[in-house]
Order: structure tokens, then sequence, then C-alpha cells
């Protein structure tokens, strides 16, 4: 039904520029994965050497144990999703799911049937002979998504597919994509820059920066314990303070900043005396008229954003920096006004010092 | 009558001119084939005949001739059309320095004269032994008009997606199978027109032909020889023949090209549903 | 050739570079080459080719560069074939404006589909249609004697006006077209703010219209000199006894003469004269070769 994807040591050069650095990890079989990262972080290369449009330049990839070097697309067990979706305009829908059983020489009764099952699974009836200027951009989704589906895929690939559609029906459709993964149990690579697609549907998430992977976690580990500032940064929203570690005990440090000392988790590969960055949630922060006894920085009420279930509130510190804290949407106690001054507090267990680099090579 | 009104004004008798310019000349030349005069002319007209459509139906070497020329144009459309696609499909897929090294070489003929791309033919093939003769003739037309098939086919090749041929091989489809489901039915409107220009261009050719033919004759050669020596208005009765066989093709290229502007403007079209 | 192999595999890449290959090689570059060689060679009675008299010299073109008449002819040919460029360019520039900017899409569409007919049928049938208009019993006189502009017969065929008359009819929509493309492809956004900045209808077309249909003027410029200058029909059927066109020489040394190699020669310098005026066309409109054959 479903095969694992073994990525080992792959690296991926363009002339002088390399894309991909030694990316080692296994996707399991049945399992929902997403490589998360900023344009350009080399994601789209993974999928392009996963699918075989590419192999690597050094390193192997490996699909339920087989190398998969010098085996051109067409002949593995993989199907692409593509960001445009690429389907053949020329082609009425059904023939365009049915494309790939077309090519192994099926016979037409055959293609139709497996066409109208599809139809079925991906939610889409009465299409089979639209044409595809005729669909919706969420119908064309499901098009797509059942035209790979068709060729019985062990590994299916994603390319940003949603990037297109509208919010509304970009969740709608996560939910869809996650349903259907379930229901299939093919494994699913899932390439995305939006953190919360990827938060929302991944079994487990690899944050990709720069052609290294930096973290590879389900998505509450990625969120929660982020292994350097790369990732805490890129997924979610944090307060920074830069400073040096000046002491260590057991995973606690004292982090010297321009505001004052603070207590913080020390994240992996720091060590004293080096200089770091402290992070720290909004969610994790409150506003309050005096000021806590430990990590605690004066600051001024700047701005309110509402933003519906919780609200953004923005501060000035000392040094004029704007610092963030979310707090619920409560009617009975709602936010200060902009120009309150007050102390922004925040728990030690609750904010980490990391390196700005550094790899989580466990994965 | 204002200024910008008279400007209107004298830009559409501009036109109007150039049209009855451009149209009156193969009027008076197609007329002249009906004129019951014995020298090719519309005035003073002498009445209405079917005499010269008469002679030409029993000249054995005009039959002849557009048999060769019948011949020569469809084996032109034969050869040019697959060069052209596959010179056009190279090109798309080429870096930009190749590409116009490449492209230089290829549109070069266009921009040569008939009369040195017939001598050149005419020399190369000399050289393996080949002597002059229609299949010359279809060389050297298919040097240049290869090149307009290529320009058409390139020009479609703008508009198409080459993630399309990456899916169709994800999905598993073999090289073979990409081309001759997914690239080959996008260009067809082109490759149509192109065939259907090569045709043409092949049939009006003189220069190349003229240079490459040996002994043979072809319509163009035939009417040019007509001209020189006794002119009668059976040319006048082979020229209205000629102009209405290219208002019937010109139709049938303009029917294409709607029809693909039509499924053009069908794919872009604002999605309903 | 990485991303045609990457994108149609070994045997389609194959199959389409041999094509193109056959077609370049075959067609295109080595007849050339062969021209230009050929071009070298002395013309000898059958024996001799290959003998110790077949050396490599500039006789055949010191043949032209020794014959008063044929640099007269050749002359002539490039002046008369310039000036119908020029006449073709002032004619059908209004007009390529007047159907792209001024009137309604549809109706320019139609005049197009008008036009198709003159452009595809053969240009030997376009001369011989002023030929016939020409004629000294021919309609043109018949309609001016009517009219009482003229009291009688104008000889029209004389020197080279007939030769004009039938080169500028035979090739102007190779003119009209690509200016039509260029000026279509400007923005009427761009004429207007022009004329809202204050601009004439002259400046505005010297400084916005005419800049932007450069490629398609130079496209037109390359095409009519070309055509004109190679033509071979128009020239013999609309010729009085004293025009000469530089083609029928060409003829004369192949047909007539049977001396293919000063043929050549002769073929070569109109193919170096096309050469030029493309490379004068280039520099002085600052265009691409890809601008100019599109």
């Amino acid at each position: 039904m479903s095969e694992d994807v073994q990525l080992s040591q792959v690296c991926m050069d363009f002339g002088n520029f390399r894309a991909v650095n030694k990316v080692d990890v296994t996707i399991k079989a049945g399992e929902f994965f997403s490589f998360l990262g900023p344009s350009g972080c080399g994601k789209t290369t993974i999928l392009r050497l996963i699918s075989g449009f590419m192999d690597p330049t050094e390193g192997a990839v490996k699909i339920g144990g087989v190398d998969m070097r010098g085996i051109r697309p067409n002949n593995r067990p993989t199907a692409l999703i593509f960001q445009n979706l690429a389907l053949f305009p020329l082609m009425p829908v059904w023939e365009n799911i049915s494309f790939g059983l077309e090519v192994r020489g099926a016979s037409k009764e055959q293609r139709r049937a497996k066409a109208e099952e599809l139809l079925q699974l991906v939610d889409l009836h009465d299409s089979a002979d639209k044409r595809i200027s005729q669909l919706s951009g969420g119908q064309k989704q499901r098009v797509a998504i059942a035209r790979a589906l068709a060729v019985e895929p062990k590994v299916m690939l994603l390319d940003e597919p949603l990037s297109a559609l509208d919010l509304k029906l970009r969740q709608h459709m996560r939910a869809e994509l996650r349903a259907i993964q379930k229901r299939t149990g093919v494994t699913f690579i899932y390439i995305t820059h939006d953190q919360g697609e990827a938060l929302a549907m991944s079994d487990r998430v690899g944050v990709m920066s720069q052609g290294v992977l930096q973290q590879v976690a389900v998505p509450n580990e990625i969120y929660n314990n982020p292994v350097n500032g790369f990732v805490a940064s890129f997924v979610g929203e944090n307060n920074v303070f830069e400073g040096t570690v000046t002491d260590e005990k057991a995973g606690k440090a004292k982090f010297e900043t321009a505001f004052g000392t603070f207590g913080a988790r020390l994240g992996p590969n720091i060590n004293k005396k080096s200089s770091a960055r402290l992070y720290v949630r909004p969610e994790f922060c409150e506003l309050k008229a005096t000021a806590g006894k430990d990590n605690s920085i004066p600051v001024k009420v700047s701005e309110i954003a509402f933003e519906g279930n919780f609200i953004n509130v923005f501060c000035e510190d000392a040094k004029g920096l704007t610092r963030m804290v979310q707090m619920q949407n409560d009617p009975s106690s709602p936010p200060p006004k902009p120009g309150t001054k007050s102390h922004l507090v925040f728990d030690s267990a609750r904010a980490v010092v990391l390196a700005e680099t550094g790899v989580d090579r466990k994965a | 009558m204002t200024a910008e009104k008279f400007g209107r004004w004298a830009m559409r008798a501009y036109l109007a001119i150039f049209l009855i310019y451009m149209l009156l000349p193969l009027a008076v030349m197609g007329g002249a084939g009906l004129n019951d005069s014995r020298f090719p002319s519309v005035y003073p007209w002498k009445g209405f005949t079917d005499r010269w459509f008469v002679d030409l139906w029993a000249d054995e070497r005009m039959w002849g001739a557009m048999l060769n020329t019948g011949w020569v144009a469809l084996a032109v459309v034969a050869i040019s059309v697959p060069i052209g696609t596959a010179a056009a499909i190279m090109l798309n897929s080429l870096q930009s320095k190749s590409r116009s090294f490449l492209y230089g070489f290829m549109v070069a003929p266009i921009l040569t004269p008939g009369a040195v791309i017939g001598i050149s033919t005419l020399l190369f093939w000399n050289n393996f032994g080949v002597s002059a003769g229609l299949h010359l003739s279809i060389m050297g037309q298919v040097s240049f008009i290869a090149a307009y098939v290529m320009l058409l086919v390139l020009a479609r090749l703008q508009s198409f997606d080459p993630g399309l041929e990456e899916a169709a091989l994800d999905l598993g489809a073999s090289h073979g199978q990409v081309m001759r489901r997914i690239l080959v039915p996008h260009l067809y409107p082109a490759i149509a027109a192109g065939a259907l220009i090569a045709f043409f261009q092949s049939v009006e050719n003189f220069n190349v032909t003229l240079f490459t033919r040996g002994n043979s004759d072809t319509l163009t050669v035939y009417v040019g020889s007509k001209i020189r020596s006794g002119i009668t208005p059976t040319i006048n009765a082979l020229a209205l023949l000629l102009i209405a066989v290219t208002i019937i093709l010109a139709a049938v290229y303009e029917v294409l090209r709607r029809r693909d502007a039509a499924r053009k403007a069908a794919l872009i079209a604002p999605e309903d549903a | 050739m990485q991303e045609m192999l990457r994108r149609y595999g070994y045997g389609l890449t194959f199959i389409m570079s041999l094509l193109v290959a056959f077609w370049l090689l075959a067609m295109v570059v080595v007849p050339n080459i062969i021209l230009l060689e050929f071009s070298f060679r002395p013309y000898l009675p059958m024996v001799d080719v290959g003998g110790p008299k077949d050396v490599y010299s500039f006789n055949n073109y010191l043949t032209f560069f020794t014959s008063p008449i044929h640099i007269e002819v050749f002359f002539k040919t490039v002046i008369y074939s310039s000036l119908v460029t020029g006449i073709c360019l002032i004619i059908t520039y209004p007009l390529a404006y007047i159907l792209s900017k001024v009137v309604k899409p549809t109706d320019a569409a139609t005049i197009f589909l008008m036009l198709l007919v003159p452009l595809w049928v053969s240009e030997i049938l376009r001369s011989f249609a002023w030929f016939i208009i020409l004629g000294n019993t021919g309609p043109l006189n018949a309609l001016l004697l009517y009219v009482g502009l003229i009291e009688k017969p104008v000889r029209w065929i004389v020197n080279y006006q007939g030769v004009i008359f039938g080169l500028v009819y035979a090739y102007i929509l190779f003119m009209l077209f690509p200016i039509y493309n260029a000026i279509s492809a400007l923005d009427t956004n761009q004429i207007e703010a022009s004329k809202d900045l204050g601009a004439g209808t002259i400046r505005t077309h010297w400084r916005v219209v005419i800049p932007h249909s450069k490629p398609g003027i130079a496209s037109g410029c390359v095409m009519v000199f070309m055509l004109s200058a190679g033509s071979v029909i128009v020239p013999s059927t609309l010729a009085s006894t004293n025009s000469r066109w530089f083609t029928e020489v060409i003829q004369q040394w192949m047909f007539e003469g049977l001396d293919w190699q000063v043929g050549s020669a002769y073929a070569f310098l109109l193919l170096v004269l096309c050469i030029m005026f493309v490379s004068i066309v280039m520099r002085v409109l600052n265009v691409r070769l890809v601008d100019i054959a599109k």
C-alpha cells in the first residue's frame, strides 16, 4: 500500500550552488510528512529528487529500500501533484484522471470505471466529462489528487498544491487532504512554506533552511521545542532578546541582556559564554501593572490588534523595540489602552536560549 | 467638419484606396480570363467567354505542371513540417546562448534570396552526382519553408506549460507518449497552419524552383514561360482559378486560426462554479 | 541539450536532432559553403575538372569587377530596390497605424482576410496583373483617357518604372504586416499619454509610435529589400528595353553561359549584398535578429 522513503546524506548541486546539503531523514510508510521552509530553501529540489526529475549529486534516495538512482520518474512508485496542478487542458476530467492507466495500456472501460471511482473518492460527482477550464480552483485540486491516486502510487508528493486557493477553501482542503491520506494509507510528502498548513496536517514536519534540514519532529515539538533560532522564528512569533549565557545548570541558563539577566531553558548546541538569543512566544508573555521578580521588562502599550479569538498587544520597550503579547479574547478583561505603562513578564520555563544555527542530528 | 472628423475620414479613405489598389489588379487579371479578346485585357470588353478555360483544359503541358506542383508541394509539407516542428521544440529547450546561435542559422534561409538558395542547392547535390530536377526543388524549398514552420510552432510553444510534460512522465508515460498525447495535441493548430503555409509557399515559389527544376515544369514556371512567349488569356483563366483556390484555402486558414483563438480564450476564461 | 534529453528522452532527442542537423547542414550551411567554394573555381571542360587547371582564383569575381555593365546593373538593382523599400515603408506606415489603432479590431480582421489573397497569390501573377494594367492599351490608360487626364496613351513600362510598379505591388504586404504587428503591441494608453502631455501628432509618432515599431520596420525593410533585389520574375515581366536586373545577369551565366562558377560568384555577391543590408538595418535601427525574423 505504501512505502517508506529514505534520504541518506543527499546533496544536490547546481553549478557552484548547493541547493540541498546532506539531508538525512527517513519518512515512514503511511506517514504524512511535510517539508517546511521559505522559498529557495531547497524543499522543491528534494521533491524533484524523490520523484526522479533529478538524481542527487551525492547520497541516495531509497523508496521501500530500493535505491532509485537512474530510475526515471515514469518508473518510480511516486506520483507528484504540481504547484500549478499541471492538469492537461485538452483532455476532459476523466481522461486526465485515467491518463496514468492509459499509458499503461488499460482498456477504455477500465479507465472510465477507475476515473468514476476516484471521482467518488475525492467527492466530485458528475464531472467526468467536464473540461478542465470548467472547473473551479477547488475542483481542479481534487482532479489533480484523483489523477495522482489513479496510478496507485506508494508515495504521493505534493508541491504546495493549495497555495493558489483562497483562505477558506485552503483550510477546507487541508482537512480533505488529511482525510484522503488516512483513507488511502499512502505515504504523503508535502512541501509548503505555510507553517499553519504543515503543523495542522502532518504527522511529522521537517523544517528546512538554505538546503539544510534544521529539525525533524512532530508538529508540537517543532513549535514548543525548536532546536535553533531559525526554526523558532520561522515557525510562529517570538519576542527575541540578544545576550550571553552567563551561567548554566541542569538545562537552565542565566542569560544576560541589555534589559537585565533572565532565566530560561537552555537549547541544544550552546556553550556557556557563547552569544545567543532568548526566544519567548507572545502567548507566554503577560502584561502586569507591577514589575515581576524575575524576567520582567518595563514597556509602554503602543497598539492593539484585535484578531477575533485572540488579541495581539504591541508594546515598546525601553530601547524602542516592539514587543508582542498575545492574550485570549475575554470581554470581561479588555486589553490595556495604548499609552498605558506596563510590565512584560514571562515564565523562565517557557523561554528558551537558542543558537542561531546548529542542526538537530537525532532525526 | 472638424479637423478630427476630417482626419478620420481621410484615414478611412486612404485605407479604402489601398484595399482597391491591392485587390483591383487581381480582379482585372482574373476578369481578363473571361473576356472574349485575343489579348489579355478587360478593356475593351468584348463579351463573356469560357473559351480560355477550354483552351487551358486542353493544354497538356499545364496539366503536367499542375501535377508536378502538387507533388512538390505535398513533399515539401511532408518534409518541412517535421523539420520545422523538431527545430522549434529543440530551440525551446535550449539555453539562451546556443539558442540564439541556432536561431540565427534557422532564420537565415528566410532572409536569403531565392536565387541564391536555388543555386547553392543545385551545386550541393551536384557534388553528390544528383542532377537538377524537381527533387532538388523540394530540397531548396524546404530549406526556407521549414523556417516558417519553425517560427509558427515556436510561437505556439510559448503558451505551453512544460509542467504538463513532467506531470505525464510522473504518471508513467514514456517520452513517446508524452510527445503524442501532450505536446503534439497542444501544437496541433500551429502544425496545421504551418502545413498550409508550407503548401502555399511551395505552390507559389518561383525563384528556387527556376534554378533547381532541370527540365521539369511547375505551374509558376509554366506561367512564367507563357508570359515570356506569346501571351494568351489562358494564363488569365489559370490565374482566376488560382485566385479562387487561394480564397478557399485562405478561408480554411482563417477558420483554423479563429478556432484556435477561441480555444485559447476558453482556456483562460474566468472559472465558473 | 541536457534539458532536451530530460524532457524527451534519448530516442526522440536523437530523431529531432537528426532532422534539424539534416536541415541546417545539408540544406543551409554546407550548400552555401559549396556556393562560395565553387565561385573560386574556373569553368572548365569536363576532362579538365580536378586536373592541374582546376585551381582557385578570383577570376570569377574579376569578371564582375571588370565589367562596367554588370557593375552598373548591380548598383541599379541596389538603388531601385532601396527605392522600392522606401516607397513601401512610406505607404504602409500610416496604414499599419490606422489598422492597429484607428479601425475597429473586427474590421481590421476582415481587411486582413481580404489581404491574404494578394499575399498568397504567386508573385508571378501579381506582376502579370500589372503587365496587363500598364499595357499601352491597358485599363489604366483607358481610364485616364476616359477621365481626360491624358490625351494619348502613356508608355508606363519605360526604364525601371514598370519594374518599380510591380515590385511595390508584389512585396508591399511584407512591409505592412510586421509594422502592423509592432504597432499593435504598443499600448494605446501610451499614445494617449503622449497627446495628453501636449505632444502633437507628429511628435507623438516620432517619439512614441515609431520607436516602438522599429522591429517591425526593420523586418519589413529587410524582407522587401531582399525580395526585390532577389526578384527574378517581376523584372523580367515588367522590363523595358533598358531595365536590367542583377538576377537576370545571374540567370544568363547559369542558363545561357552554362558557367555555374561565375554564376555562383554573382549569386554570392547578391547574398553578400543582402547580408550587408540586414546588418546595416540592424545597426541603424538598433534591433536584434530575433526582432527581424518573427
